[in-house]
C-alpha cells in the first residue's frame, strides 16, 4: 500500500521519482520537474491557475497529492504545442489578446483544453460553466471566451484561427492603432514565461517573515535564539541587525523594515523578524520558535476615529497624514443661488488588488553587489529602498524586473525586496521570499476606505451652482501613496463638471488597518461613486433626465476644473455621453425616455431590469508639480534588429506592445523587428513609477522621441555619406531608401559604425510642467474621460443582482494598441462589477477577516456582463500621437452605473459598497409593504 | 512540518479499513481531498501522520443499479454523477446539487463520499442526497452495515463514523412513475464560497395529490436538516398554491435558522427558504409528471 516511488507520464515523458511526504502535484511539477508553466495563485483551490490535465480531465494541482498521480498521464501547458506548432487554443489566446499579465493563462488554457476535449462545439454558456472557477484578475473574460470559440472552430474546421473583430484606431497609423499581438504573448501561452517564483538559483535559501499578528502594540521583547538553533536555519534577523536605515516608504519614510524592541507595531502585517532556511517548510516552522512579547494598545480602526481627540497618535506627527484642500470660488454663494441643495454621505470599503501572482522577491549576492529579482512597478525606487536598508550606495543594487502576474497598483510598495536582500547579505547566499495568498492579503497596501459627504447645489434647470465635499480616507498604518491617492480623490470629488464654486476637504488618516496605497483608479473610484450617485439623486429631485443633467454640466474644451485648470483640448466627455446613450437605445431597443424605467421580465415578474448611467474622469500622469519624466533608449543592432529599453513596468497592461509599436511607427519597421526590454536598473533608463495611467504617455513619448532622434541621426549620417538632401531619404518597411539605393538595417548599422556614430539614442522625456494643488496653472497634462451604462437585473425575491450589459465609452486620445485597449476596458469593467457587487476587504478591530482568497471574492467569468466597448479618440497634442492614459478610467464609472441601475430597477439607493443582497431584499420588502 | 508523513494506496475496502486501524496515528482517509487538503494546508485540521487514499479502490468507483436500487460509490467524483444518465433518471436533485459544486477542476476530484463524510450542514451534494432517502454502506474491520444517511451526521463538520470506518457508497431507491426531485440554492456574491441556503425536495404524486414528500434544508441546524413536519404536512394534500403556502409555514415553524456573520442573517434565510421551497416543489412536481 505504501509506495517508495511514483511513476507518472507528463507531456509524453515518463518519470519515476521517489515519493516525498506532503508533496502536492503542483510542487512535483514545479519544483522537481521544473515545469514552472503551472502557476500557484492561491494554493487554496480558488483561482484555478494551477490547473493541469490528469487522465484527460482538468484538476487543481495545488490540492492534489502528488502520489495520486502515480500511474497517471498528465498534460501541462508545456505539453500543448506539438513540434513547435502552437495548439489552436494557444494561438487564439495570443491572437485575440486574451493574454495580459499571463499568470492565469496556463490555467485558463488547460481548463479550456479540458472542455474542448469533450465538446468541440461549446456554447458561450458551456464555456462560462467550465471556466467558472478559473480566475483572471486582468479579467479579459469576454476575450477569453471569444478565443476559446475561435480555437474550437479552428479545430473543427481545420482552418486557421480567425482574427478577432476589434476595430483599428480611427486616427490611423501604419503600425500604431492597428491590431498587433503582444511581444510576450507566445511565451505566456506556452508556459515558457518566467515569473519571479519560477526562478531557481543554486544554493538558494527560502525566507519567511514573522508578522506581528496584532494591530497595535509596543514590542517588549523578542527572542530568536530557538529559531536560530533550529537545524536548517541559516539566519534570523531582527530590527537590530538592519545594517542601514530601518525604514522605507514611497513618499513618506514611515514604514519600518522590522519593528524592534520598544517600538510600535501599527498593523497585523508588521514584520518583527525574518528567517532564511534551507527549505520553505523549515523557514515557516522557525517562525513558530520566535518569541515576541507585546504590550497591546487600543486599536484605531476607522479614519473618523483616528481624528477624534484623545486617541493614541500612531506616528510622531500624529494621525493626520494630510489635510487636502480644494478651493474654487465660494460655495456659500453657490448654494445661495441654488434652487435645490442636496447632501448625502457615502462609504467605500478597502479593496485588495488580488493580482493572481503573489509577491515574490529573490536577492542574489554577486561580488560587491546585490541583485534583486522581482516583479515591481517601480524598479528604480526598489533599488534606492533596498540600498537604504543595506546602507549601501544605490549603484551596488541592481533590480532585475521579472514578468508580473498583475499589479494594479499593489506592487508599488516594498513587499519582500528588502527582507530578501538583508538575508542574502547576512548569509552570502541567494534568498527567495515568496508570499502565500494569506500573507499577501495581510501585508500589502489596499485601496483606501473612504467616507465621502457630497453637498451639491443646482438651479431648477440643472445648472450646478456649487459642490462641497468632505472626505475621510483611511490610509492605514503607513502612508504609502496615501497622500497622493487622496489628493486625487479630492480633486476629482466634484466630478467632470463645470462648477463655479467648489470646496473639498479631505482628511488622510493613519489607523491600525493594513496600509492603503495605490490601486487602479487611485482615489477617483471612491469619489466617483459618491458624486455620480449624488448626481442621479439630484436628477430625480429636479425631475431631470440623469443623462441630460450630466451633459449640461459636463466639462468641455475651455472650461475650468475644480482646481482651476482650463482644459484647452482633448475633452471627449460629451462624445462619450452621447455615444453611450445612443448605444443604450440601440442594444435595448428602448426609446430614450424609457431607459431608466424598471422593466419586469415577462414570465418572471420577480426579476426586474433597468439601466443606470455614470461618467468619470481621471488624470494622466503624476501632475501636481512633479517632474513627470521617463527615459527610453532605442538601439540598432548589427543584425538589423532594434531594441527599445525603459525601466517602466509591464504588469500585463501592454506597455511593451505600445513601446514596440511606437518605435516601429517612427522607423517604419515591421513591429517584430523591435525587441523590448523593461525593468532592469542596470540596462534600462529610469521610466519612473508605473502608476497614474502615465506610461503610454511618458514612456510612449520617450520611446517615440528616442526612435525619432535615432532616425534623424541615421538620416544625417546617410545624407552625408551619399551626399543627398536629408529630406530625400526615406524609411520604408524596415529599409532605408537613399538616392536609389536600398539599405537594409544591417547596412545602416555598418554605415553608422563607419561614420563613428553609435546607433543608439537615449531620450529623457519630461512631460509639460504642472502646478501643485492650490497654485495657479495646470495640475495635470491631460485627463481621460468616460461614460458607462449598466443594465442590471434584480431578483426581488432574493435580493440577488446580476449585471447583464455594460456599455463603456472611453476617451483615450488615440488608441495606439487597440488589442491591449480592449483588454483594459473589459478588465476595468469587470473589476468595477467586482467592486460594486462582490469585493469587500473586511477588518475587525484591526484584524483581517478576509485573509484567504475564499473570503475575498473577485469576479469570475460568470459575473461578467456583455461588455460593449466604445473607443473615443479626442487627442491631446502633447501625448504620443495624441494618446492619453487608459488603465484607470475604464473602471471608474462602473460601480455608480450599477448602483444607479439598481435604484432605477427597485428604488433602493446604495450609498455603501459593495451592494449587499440581503440589505437590498429588506429594502425592497419595505417598499412593497 | 509536512502536511502528512505517509501516504497509503489501498486497493480494497478491507485494506483501507486495516490501514486506518493499524497505521501510525493519526490516520485519516482522503478521497478527492478538495476540502481536506485545504484544511491541512491552512491549519484547520490537525497534522496527520497517515493519509489513506480511497480513490484507487474499485468498489468505491461503482455507479450502477444493484438489487433494485441505485448504488453510487463513495469515491465517484461529482462530474461522473452529473453526467450519469442513471443518476439523471433516478436522482435529479443529486445531479443538480453536484453540478453546482465548484468548477470542473473541483468536480473532477471531489467525491460524494467526501461531501457527506465532511458533514457540513449545507453541503450541496449532501442536501441533494438527503431528500432521496439514501442509505450509506459503512465498512469497518467488523464488517459492513447500512445506515440511513441522516444518522451519519453528529454535528457541524463531524460525522458519526469511527476513525477506522469508511463510507463504501450510497443506495438510492429507484424512481418510480409519479416521483420527482429537485435542488436549488442561493449564494452570496460577497464572502465565503458556501451557499447561504440550499434545499432539496423529493415527492410522489398521484393525480393532483402529493402522496409523499421529503425535504432537506441546509444550513438549518448543526447537521443537514430533514424537514419531517413539512413532509408530513404535504402528504395527502392537493398540489396547489394553498398547499405550498401551508408547507412554507410548516417549514418556517420547524427549521432553526441562525445568523452567520458576513454571510446571512437568520431572518434572510427565513425569507429565502420560502422562495426555495416553492421553486423546488414546482420543479419536482413537474418532474414527477414526466415518464
Amino acid at each position: 500500500m505504501k509506495k517508495t516511488h511514483l511513476t507518472l507520464t507528463v507531456n509524453g515523458q515518463t518519470y519515476t521519482l521517489p515519493t516525498l511526504p506532503g508533496e502536492t502535484l503542483a510542487d512535483l511539477l514545479r519544483k522537481r520537474l521544473r515545469l514552472t508553466g503551472t502557476k500557484i495563485g492561491c494554493n487554496e483551490a480558488e483561482c484555478g491557475a494551477c490547473t493541469v490535465i490528469m487522465e484527460g480531465e482538468p484538476v487543481l494541482s495545488c490540492s492534489t497529492p502528488a502520489e495520486r498521480a502515480d500511474g497517471k498521464t498528465i498534460v501541462t501547458i508545456e505539453g500543448l504545442a506539438q513540434q513547435g506548432a502552437l495548439h489552436p487554443l494557444q494561438e487564439a489566446f495570443v491572437k485575440h489578446g486574451a493574454v495580459q499579465c499571463g499568470f492565469c493563462i496556463p490555467g485558463q488554457i488547460m481548463t479550456a483544453y479540458g472542455l474542448l476535449s469533450r465538446n468541440l462545439n461549446p456554447t458561450s454558456a458551456e464555456i462560462r460553466h467550465a471556466l467558472k472557477d478559473t480566475i483572471c484578475r486582468c479579467a479579459g473574460y469576454p476575450t477569453i471566451e471569444q478565443a476559446i470559440l475561435a480555437a474550437a472552430k479552428a479545430i473543427r474546421t481545420g482552418q486557421p484561427v480567425e482574427e478577432p473583430e476589434i476595430p483599428a484606431s480611427v486616427r490611423g497609423g501604419r503600425f500604431i492603432g492597428q491590431i498587433h499581438v503582444r511581444p510576450d504573448g507566445i511565451e505566456k501561452v506556452t508556459g515558457k514565461a518566467i515569473y519571479t517564483d519560477d526562478l531557481y538559483f543554486e544554493n538558494m535559501l527560502y525566507a519567511a517573515v514573522k508578522r506581528a499578528g496584532v494591530p497595535h502594540a509596543f514590542v517588549r521583547h523578542i527572542d530568536v535564539s530557538k529559531a536560530r538553533q533550529m537545524p536548517g536555519v541559516a539566519a534570523v534577523l531582527t530590527a537590530a541587525e538592519v545594517p542601514g536605515q530601518n525604514i522605507h516608504g514611497l513618499v513618506t519614510l514611515d514604514w519600518p523594515v522590522m519593528v524592534g524592541v520598544g517600538e510600535r507595531v501599527r498593523y497585523v502585517g508588521d514584520a518583527i523578524a525574518i528567517v532564511a532556511a534551507e527549505t520553505q517548510e523549515i523557514a515557516k516552522a522557525a517562525l513558530d520558535l520566535i518569541e515576541v512579547e507585546f504590550d497591546p494598545q487600543p486599536v484605531i480602526c476607522t479614519a473618523i476615529q483616528a481624528r477624534q481627540e484623545g486617541v493614541p497618535q500612531l506616528h510622531p506627527k500624529g494621525n493626520l497624514l494630510k489635510h487636502i484642500k480644494v478651493r474654487k470660488g465660494d460655495p456659500q454663494i453657490g448654494f445661495g443661488e441654488a434652487d435645490v441643495v442636496l447632501e448625502h454621505t457615502f462609504h467605500t470599503p478597502p479593496h485588495d488588488h488580488l493580482f493572481i501572482e503573489p509577491e515574490c522577491s529573490i536577492a542574489v549576492p554577486e561580488g560587491e553587489r546585490m541583485l534583486i529579482y522581482v516583479g515591481s512597478q517601480i524598479p528604480y525606487q526598489d533599488r534606492s529602498q533596498v540600498a537604504r536598508a543595506l546602507g549601501w550606495e544605490e549603484s551596488r543594487v541592481r533590480v532585475i524586473g521579472q514578468l508580473m502576474g498583475g499589479g494594479f497598483g499593489g506592487k508599488e510598495d516594498i513587499a519582500g525586496q528588502i527582507h530578501a536582500a538583508l538575508l542574502a547579505n547576512a548569509t552570502g547566499r541567494p534568498v527567495k521570499l515568496l508570499f502565500d495568498r494569506h500573507e499577501s492579503l495581510l501585508v500589502h497596501p489596499k485601496r483606501h476606505a473612504t467616507q465621502i459627504t457630497v453637498k451639491i447645489g443646482a438651479k431648477q434647470d440643472g445648472t450646478l451652482t456649487a459642490i462641497q465635499t468632505e472626505l475621510y480616507g483611511d490610509t492605514g498604518a503607513y502612508a504609502s501613496l496615501g497622500e497622493k491617492v487622496l489628493t486625487r480623490a479630492t480633486t476629482h470629488s466634484a466630478g467632470p463638471y463645470l462648477v463655479p464654486h467648489v470646496h473639498a476637504d479631505c482628511y488622510a488618516m493613519y489607523t491600525n488597518n493594513p496600509p492603503a496605497g495605490a490601486f487602479r483608479g487611485f482615489g477617483v473610484l471612491q469619489s466617483a461613486f459618491a458624486i455620480e450617485s449624488a448626481m442621479d439623486m439630484l436628477a430625480e429631485r429636479l425631475g431631470l433626465d440623469p443623462i441630460e443633467l450630466r451633459r449640461k454640466n459636463a466639462l468641455r474644451p475651455n472650461t475650468e476644473t475644480s482646481t482651476g485648470q482650463v482644459l484647452r483640448e482633448s475633452v471627449g466627455l460629451v462624445e462619450c455621453i452621447d455615444r453611450v446613450t445612443e448605444a443604450m437605445c440601440q442594444v435595448s431597443r428602448l426609446p430614450r425616455q424609457a431607459l431608466f424605467q424598471a422593466r419586469p421580465v415577462a414570465g418572471a415578474e420577480h426579476l426586474v431590469r433597468a439601466w443606470g448611467f455614470a461618467v468619470g474622469f481621471k488624470n494622466t500622469g503624476l501632475g501636481g508639480g512633479a517632474d513627470d519624466c521617463a527615459g527610453a533608449e532605442v538601439e540598432l543592432y548589427e543584425n538589423g534588429s532594434f531594441e527599445v529599453r525603459s525601466s517602466s513596468a509591464e504588469l500585463g497592461q501592454g506597455l511593451v506592445t505600445v513601446m514596440r509599436l511606437v518605435v516601429a511607427e517612427e522607423l517604419c519597421l515591421p513591429p517584430e523587428q523591435v525587441k523590448v526590454l523593461v525593468m532592469d536598473t542596470d540596462l534600462t533608463p529610469n521610466g519612473g513609477p508605473t502608476t497614474a495611467s502615465r506610461q503610454t504617455y511618458v514612456t510612449g513619448n520617450a520611446s517615440r522621441l528616442a526612435a525619432r532622434t535615432l532616425r534623424e541621426a541615421i538620416i544625417a549620417t546617410l545624407a552625408e555619406r551619399y551626399d543627398q538632401a536629408p529630406e530625400t531619404i526615406r524609411f520604408e518597411n524596415g529599409q532605408v531608401h537613399v538616392n536609389g539605393h536600398v539599405l537594409t538595417m544591417q547596412q545602416v548599422y555598418q554605415e553608422m559604425k563607419a561614420a563613428g556614430k553609435e546607433p543608439r539614442v537615449l531620450y529623457d522625456y519630461h512631460a509639460p510642467a504642472t502646478a501643485p494643488l492650490g497654485m495657479p496653472g495646470d495640475m495635470h497634462v491631460a485627463f481621460s474621460f468616460a461614460a458607462q451604462a449598466a443594465e442590471v437585473e434584480v431578483n426581488t425575491l432574493t435580493g440577488e443582482v446580476r449585471v447583464l450589459r455594460v456599455i463603456a465609452a472611453n476617451d483615450v486620445g488615440h488608441a495606439i494598441n487597440p488589442l491591449g485597449l480592449r483588454g483594459q476596458i473589459e478588465g476595468g469593467v469587470v473589476m468595477g462589477v467586482g467592486h460594486a457587487l462582490l469585493e469587500n476587504f473586511i477588518t475587525e478591530n484591526g484584524y483581517v477577516v478576509t485573509d484567504r482568497m475564499a473570503r475575498y471574492r473577485v469576479p469570475s467569468i460568470v459575473h461578467t456582463p456583455e461588455i460593449i466597448p466604445i473607443v473615443v479618440e479626442d487627442p491631446v497634442s502633447t501625448g504620443p500621437y495624441g494618446a492619453k492614459g487608459v488603465g484607470e478610467i475604464v473602471l471608474i464609472p462602473t460601480p455608480p452605473a450599477i448602483t444607479n441601475a439598481i435604484y432605477h430597477a427597485v428604488g433602493v439607493r446604495f450609498d455603501r459598497l459593495p451592494v449587499d443582497q440581503e440589505q437590498l431584499l429588506w429594502e425592497i420588502t419595505k417598499r412593497q409593504a | 512540518m509536512t502536511l502528512w508523513k505517509e501516504y497509503l494506496h489501498p486497493q480494497s475496502v478491507q485494506q483501507a479499513v486495516e490501514a486506518l486501524a493499524f497505521s501510525p496515528a493519526p490516520a485519516i482517509p482522503i478521497a478527492g481531498g478538495t476540502d481536506l487538503m485545504l484544511d491541512l494546508q491552512q491549519g484547520h485540521h490537525p497534522p496527520v501522520h497517515t493519509l489513506v487514499d480511497l480513490t484507487g479502490i474499485p468498489e468505491l468507483q461503482a455507479l450502477e443499479i444493484r438489487n433494485e436500487r441505485l448504488f453510487i460509490g463513495a469515491g465517484v467524483p461529482h462530474h461522473r454523477i452529473v453526467e450519469s444518465s442513471l443518476v439523471r433518471q433516478h436522482a435529479a436533485s443529486l445531479v443538480e446539487s453536484c453540478g453546482l459544486i465548484g468548477g470542473p477542476q473541483v468536480r473532477n476530484a471531489a467525491t460524494l463520499g467526501g461531501n457527506v463524510a465532511h458533514a457540513l450542514p449545507a453541503a450541496d451534494g449532501t442536501i441533494g442526497l438527503l431528500a432521496l432517502n439514501a442509505e450509506a454502506e459503512i465498512a469497518s474491520l467488523a464488517g459492513r452495515r447500512l445506515l440511513p444517511l441522516h444518522e451519519l451526521f453528529a454535528g457541524p463538520g463531524k460525522s458519526t463514523l469511527a476513525h477506522d470506518e469508511i463510507i463504501v457508497g450510497f443506495y438510492i431507491p429507484l424512481r418510480k412513475p409519479g416521483q420527482g426531485s429537485a435542488f436549488c440554492r442561493v449564494m452570496r456574491a460577497q464572502g465565503i464560497a458556501l451557499p447561504i441556503l440550499n434545499l432539496a425536495v423529493w415527492l410522489e404524486r398521484q393525480d393532483e395529490i402529493i402522496r409523499a414528500a421529503r425535504i432537506a434544508v441546509g444550513p438549518a441546524g448543526p447537521t443537514p436538516f430533514r424537514a419531517l413536519q413539512t413532509s408530513a404536512y404535504l402528504t395527502g394534500k392537493p398540489f396547489c398554491e394553498e398547499t405550498i403556502l401551508g408547507a412554507q409555514q410548516a417549514l418556517l415553524a420547524e427549521a432553526q435558522f441562525r445568523t452567520s456573520p458576513a454571510r446571512a442573517t437568520a431572518e434572510y434565510r427565513r425569507k429565502l427558504v420560502v422562495v426555495l421551497l416553492k421553486t423546488a416543489l414546482l420543479s419536482a412536481w413537474h418532474r414527477a409528471s414526466e415518464q
